[in-house]
């Protein structure tokens, strides 16, 4: 084979170009009761070869129109899920809850008229503080899937405890510790509990925003709540509703002991991070990785607390 | 075909015509600044690479600002210089550790200003250089965003503070932790002059150094540093150190009785 100049130099700015458009976000809507659909998300880290899906969405049927749980990473993303969306129960998009500042959950709401979308007044202070670093963060991840995402903030302020959709009425709750607000939703025609972040399964918990004693709390209150089927964030739906919010639990209560035990016994960032997760934990996808992050963000706030004051005049 | 092999050798020709110039050999992990930093921190010493030279990270750079190193060079006998470097970082170096009485481990946290090589160069009493790491990928601005303390405020209500403690190790070592409170401005911040802890050292209770190092403003604010001295349970530690600005930090602290956890614990994966 003989390759001419011009083959070659094609090659050459071939390779040396921006990388390839994305491909288009795969949508697929399962049932899990009367009116409420799920979307997947991966259980993977936020990579450029999942566009940043990896949050679970819900689509919810109500006589009003399509409410959405959640809305992606992106805008491309958004848009895809309001398509499928409304051909699912032929009525527009009408509500879009944002359940936490989080950008595989939101940052997607750019695709809506703000006035139709709704979070906790926590949450869009905190969007308003954070959320261009998120941004940043993700176009640095993702590239071209978030292309035109511009971060926008929520239109309406959640400060009711239930909003009605034309006879079909869903439960606001206020909560937090997976970030500083953190809204779970309850279905009471179905039974089912959207979760938000407040709840992972077979997916290991993220602590960028936590504070472990607020999310016990919540996971009480969620629990105390008579509900069916779980919805987490992150990691495949629960028919039980106990497993999901039991494993998150068994998760946070372990990793504060674990990264309290490691500074106490003078472990270094490094080694806490390769303590061994326990096989218990072995069903849960991205362990090794959700360790790390959270030693980097729980790591030097225990340091403070549990390494004694040595220094002397 | 042909064209294209004549454009390999060609190619390949530059390569070992630039190469034969410095005495660092190729760099496996094929940094644009190996080169450059090769010839300015071994100068003529002799260098190879060493995987016995561990150089630990985690997986992800969850914070630019900080990320966890670890060099382990303990399987290596007659250690007398670690030095950490960061390729592509605007200051290159973070530390410059001589472990006296001492393991050869040190471990840290850095400021990655983007993606870019983490070394470990370890010397030998020889003069042979030794060296070990791997590409990091990060996002940018390590280096050029102000400290958090600064944001806040309250970085001079701490300064000096040092927290810490010391643990006897089964090989009669002690491992010795230390954090320190300080902004480590790199100088890369508007209106901030460069200002961070230059100075470590770790006395026994007879005086003598056990461990020193040299310290620069890639690391990342607030130092943790972790070393293994000698001196096992009970030994009175002194720590002195110093900033750019000439404050003195003084710290006083005895190895306690209990052993550290193991860095591995059976049953998990």
């Amino acid at each position: 084979m003989i390759l001419s100049r011009r083959s070659l130099l094609g090659g050459v700015v071939a390779l040396a170009s921006v990388p390839a458009r994305a491909a288009n976000y795969a949508i697929t809507p399962e049932p899990i009761g009367e009116g409420v659909w799920l979307v997947r998300g991966a259980d993977e880290p936020i990579e450029a070869s999942n566009g940043g899906a990896i949050a679970n969405i819900a689509i919810i049927a109500t006589p009003a129109g399509t409410v959405l749980w959640d809305c992606g990473p992106s805008v491309r993303y958004a848009r895809a899920l309001r398509l499928v969306a409304e051909q699912l129960t032929g009525k527009p998009v009408v509500r879009v809850y944002v359940s936490h500042l989080h950008p595989d959950h939101g940052l997607g709401l750019a695709a809506f008229d703000p006035a139709i979308v709704a979070a906790l007044p926590g949450m869009i202070d905190a969007l308003r503080a954070q959320g261009q670093g998120y941004a940043d963060g993700m176009y640095r991840l993702l590239g071209d899937w978030m292309r035109g995402t511009d971060l926008l903030l929520p239109g309406r302020a959640i400060t009711a405890s239930q909003e009605d959709f034309g006879g079909r009425t869903l439960r606001l709750l206020a909560l937090s510790g997976h970030s500083a607000a953190d809204l779970a939703l309850f279905d009471p025609q179905t039974g089912l509990l959207l979760g938000g972040d407040l709840i992972f399964h077979d997916r290991a918990p993220s602590t960028p925003t936590a504070d472990l004693a607020l999310w016990r709390a919540s996971l009480d209150q969620l629990t105390a709540l008579p509900h069916r089927g779980v919805l987490p964030g992150h990691g495949p739906f629960d028919p039980g509703g106990t497993t999901a919010i039991d494993q998150t639990r068994d998760w946070i209560d372990w990793l504060e002991a674990t990264l309290t035990q490691a500074v106490r016994g003078g472990l270094d960032m490094v080694e806490a991070g390769e303590l061994p997760i326990p096989d218990r934990f072995a069903t849960m996808a991205a362990g090794r990785y959700e360790v790390q992050r959270s030693v980097s963000h729980l790591y030097p706030g225990l340091e403070a607390t549990l390494l004694p004051r040595v220094d002397v005049p | 075909m042909q064209r294209q092999a004549s454009l390999w050798v060609a190619l390949a020709l530059v390569l070992v015509a630039a190469d034969a110039r410095a005495t660092a050999p190729v760099d496996p992990l094929g940094s644009p600044m190996w080169a450059a930093h090769a010839r300015t921190l071994f100068g003529d010493d002799p260098v190879r690479f060493d995987p016995r030279v561990q150089v630990d990270f985690p997986m992800i750079a969850e914070n630019q600002r900080a990320f966890p190193v670890a060099i382990d060079a303990r399987a290596i006998a007659g250690v007398t210089r670690m030095v950490l470097l960061v390729d592509l970082n605007p200051i290159p170096i973070a530390i410059d550790y001589r472990p006296l009485h001492a393991a050869a481990y040190v471990a840290t946290r850095i400021k990655l200003d983007q993606r870019t090589p983490v070394r470990g160069a370890v010397q030998l009493a020889s003069g042979q250089w030794l060296v070990s790491g791997g590409w990091v990928d990060a996002a940018g601005g390590g280096c050029s965003a102000p400290p958090v303390s600064r944001v806040r405020g309250d970085w001079a209500d701490h300064l000096g503070e040092i927290r810490g403690e010391a643990w006897p190790m089964a090989d009669g070592r002690s491992r010795v932790r230390l954090n320190f409170r300080h902004p480590m401005d790199t100088g890369f911040v508007a209106n901030i002059a460069t200002y961070h802890l230059e100075a470590l050292r770790v006395k026994g209770a007879d005086g003598r150094t056990l461990g020193e190092m040299e310290i620069w403003a890639a690391v990342a604010e607030d130092p943790a540093i972790t070393l293994m001295v000698d001196g096992g349970a009970g030994e009175a530690l002194r720590v002195e150190a110093r900033d750019t600005n000439g404050r003195d930090y003084r710290a006083a602290l005895s190895v306690a009785r209990q052993s550290p956890v193991p860095a591995s614990m059976p049953g998990g994966r």
